[in-house]
């Protein structure tokens, strides 16, 4: 099998490939990866707020009913999966953006997927929050927003950096997948070299390559974690 | 002045109330140190959180100099908190932050310039013993010198009263010798009324002028250092003021009878009673176990002595021990462990 894949012919089409799209493909990837995370970031951070403060005997109470609606409609797009969601999308995707085909396409449904993702994340690293740290910053007479503000987040911000990678490695892989309805990037490439044409050795190189970006991420990621934590010294 | 009046609190839970507080009712005045003592599960936390109303009693009021806090708007209540402050038992210090900006904190919350924010911090690190430790993270300080940035982290509203929720209970027996002389001399040098929450004695001891015993929820003594001292009236204060069970080490032996002597004055400890006793009465007593302490600079003993020869021996070795006046001797019936 591997004569096959690596016989002469299919070395130098891939070299061919990889020479004229593989550049667009790439960049097309990191751009829409680090986007939608942003996005999704500016969307799911303060809802991840709300999920950790909004309980009964929380920083700042919501009535019952809003966050039991909030909880559903978080719980429900987490539970879609990302292909159908794409699909699910496509009318709000051609309200959007005027288009259902290519890389600024694919952000919408990346987004859509990605924010309750981040908003479960960003809870989960507030919730780690001391709450002991918290009753302190009541005892000294702080609002329910400063507490948010200049304890909650600022504590837990090593936490969310660990989180962010996570979310950013995620949703790379999503965008990966929108390579199936007319995404752009290296996605694109794998699947319609590899799946529909049968070019393994395109197809591994192009999965070669998200694994090298994911590694960048990951390694950067973890770096600013640790550097950001001042309980390590 | 403090005024805590019938303060009750109940926690609900699906199957059973836990009655954390019942009917308690105190009254601290300006410049006290005064201890809250007990058990754990006596309900300590829970009365100092409703001092400052980090926790809402269910029936009863706290009235700090005649205002009832229970009836101020949220608001208002962190007002006031600006000048009831506390520290904790595990410091609760901001990790993410230096430990001048620890202390700058609760100016951010008051609204103060940065500028002046800094300059009262640098002072109160000195006042705290601390100056070179501005940049340092609390990671890198020791249990004691974290809790020195939160004692000065609670002055820098200029409060007039501190809570300390058993604030040496996580620190070694010199730290917390350190830490109470630093809390006295900021009673003493400006006028702060401190309320002390612990379930060690030695720390009452050491600094409180007042005390109050809370046993299950219930105070159930309370008064002067030296009174409930040197005569506790209830089983639970007699529990924390004399533990030493003496049946954990030696047997009563046939014929003995323990009795006990408090000692409550300068002039009993410089006379040798024990052997004057047995010099002038011919009767001999077994030292047992003893055990003093200094209580506002005066002595104060307390040793459980072992005497057999029969109920009259003892009668007569009680009677030469009373005419001193200040000596106070009981028979010991049961051991308190």
């Amino acid at each position: 099998m591997l004569d096959k894949i690596f016989a002469p012919d299919k070395v130098s089409e891939a070299l061919v490939v990889l020479q004229n799209e593989f550049p667009l493909a790439l960049w097309e990837t990191v751009y829409v990866t680090v986007l939608a995370t942003a996005l999704a970031i500016i969307i799911g951070l303060p809802l991840g707020v709300l999920l950790a403060t909004g309980d009964k005997n929380g920083i700042l109470p919501l009535p019952k009913p809003v966050m039991s609606v909030l909880n559903v409609v978080i719980n429900l797009l987490r539970s879609i999966p990302f292909l159908i969601l794409m699909i699910m999308v496509i009318p709000l995707t051609r309200a959007i953006v005027g288009t259902t085909v290519g890389t600024v396409a694919s952000i919408v449904p990346l987004v859509i997927a990605a924010f309750p993702f981040v908003a479960r994340l960003a809870e989960s690293s507030f919730r780690e929050v001391n709450p002991d740290i918290i009753e302190a910053a009541q005892s000294m007479g702080a609002s329910p927003f400063q507490i948010i503000v200049k304890v909650l987040i600022p504590e837990s911000v090593p936490s969310l950096i660990s989180n962010a990678t996570i979310g950013i490695t995620t949703i790379l892989g999503y965008s990966a997948m929108s390579g199936i309805i007319g995404g752009g990037g290296l996605g694109k490439i794998a699947i319609n070299y590899g799946y529909y044409r049968y070019k393994t050795l395109i197809m591994i190189m192009a999965v070669i390559l998200l694994i090298i970006i994911v590694q960048v991420f990951q390694s950067v990621g973890d770096h600013l974690a640790k550097k950001s934590d001042k309980r390590l010294y | 002045m403090i005024e805590i009046k019938n303060l009750s609190k109940t926690f609900p839970s699906a199957d059973h109330t836990v009655e954390a507080l019942k009917n308690v009712s105190i009254t601290i005045n300006d410049g006290d140190i005064y201890g809250i003592i007990g058990m754990s599960g006596a309900g300590k936390s829970t009365l100092v959180r409703c001092i400052n109303m980090l926790e809402r009693p269910t029936e009863g009021s706290v009235l700090v100099d005649g205002v009832d806090l229970g009836t101020l708007s949220d608001p208002e209540l962190r007002k006031v908190r600006r000048n009831i402050t506390m520290i904790f038992q595990n410091f609760n210090l901001l990790m993410q932050r230096t430990c001048l900006k620890n202390i700058c904190f609760p100016l951010e919350l008051a609204g103060v310039s940065k500028a002046e924010a800094k300059k009262r911090a640098l002072e109160l690190l000195d006042v705290v013993g601390l100056p070179d430790k501005a940049n340092a993270y609390p990671a890198q300080l020791s249990g004691g010198q974290q809790q020195r940035i939160a004692i000065a982290r609670a002055l820098a509203t200029d409060p007039k009263v501190l809570l300390c929720d058993e604030a040496t209970s996580a620190l070694d027996p010199k730290t917390t010798h350190s830490v109470l002389q630093l809390i006295r001399e900021i009673n003493q040098k400006l006028g702060i009324t401190v309320i002390i929450i612990t379930h060690q004695m030695s720390v009452v001891e050491e600094i409180c002028n007042k005390v109050a015993i809370l046993d299950h929820g219930v105070v159930v003594e309370k008064g002067p250092v030296a009174e409930v001292f040197t005569r506790p009236k209830s089983e639970a204060a007699r529990r924390l003021v004399f533990p030493d069970g003496v049946t954990d080490t030696l047997p009563i032996q046939d014929g003995e009878t323990h009795i006990r002597l408090v000692f409550t004055g300068e002039g009993a400890t410089n006379s040798p009673l024990i052997a004057q006793l047995a010099m002038n009465k011919n009767i001999a007593a077994n030292i047992l176990s003893a055990n003093t302490k200094t209580i506002e600079g005066k002595a104060y003993g307390n040793m459980i002595l072992g005497i057999s020869g029969g109920p009259d021996k003892v009668k007569e070795a009680i009677e030469y021990f009373s005419q001193g006046g200040d000596v106070i001797v009981e028979e010991v019936t049961d051991h308190v462990r």
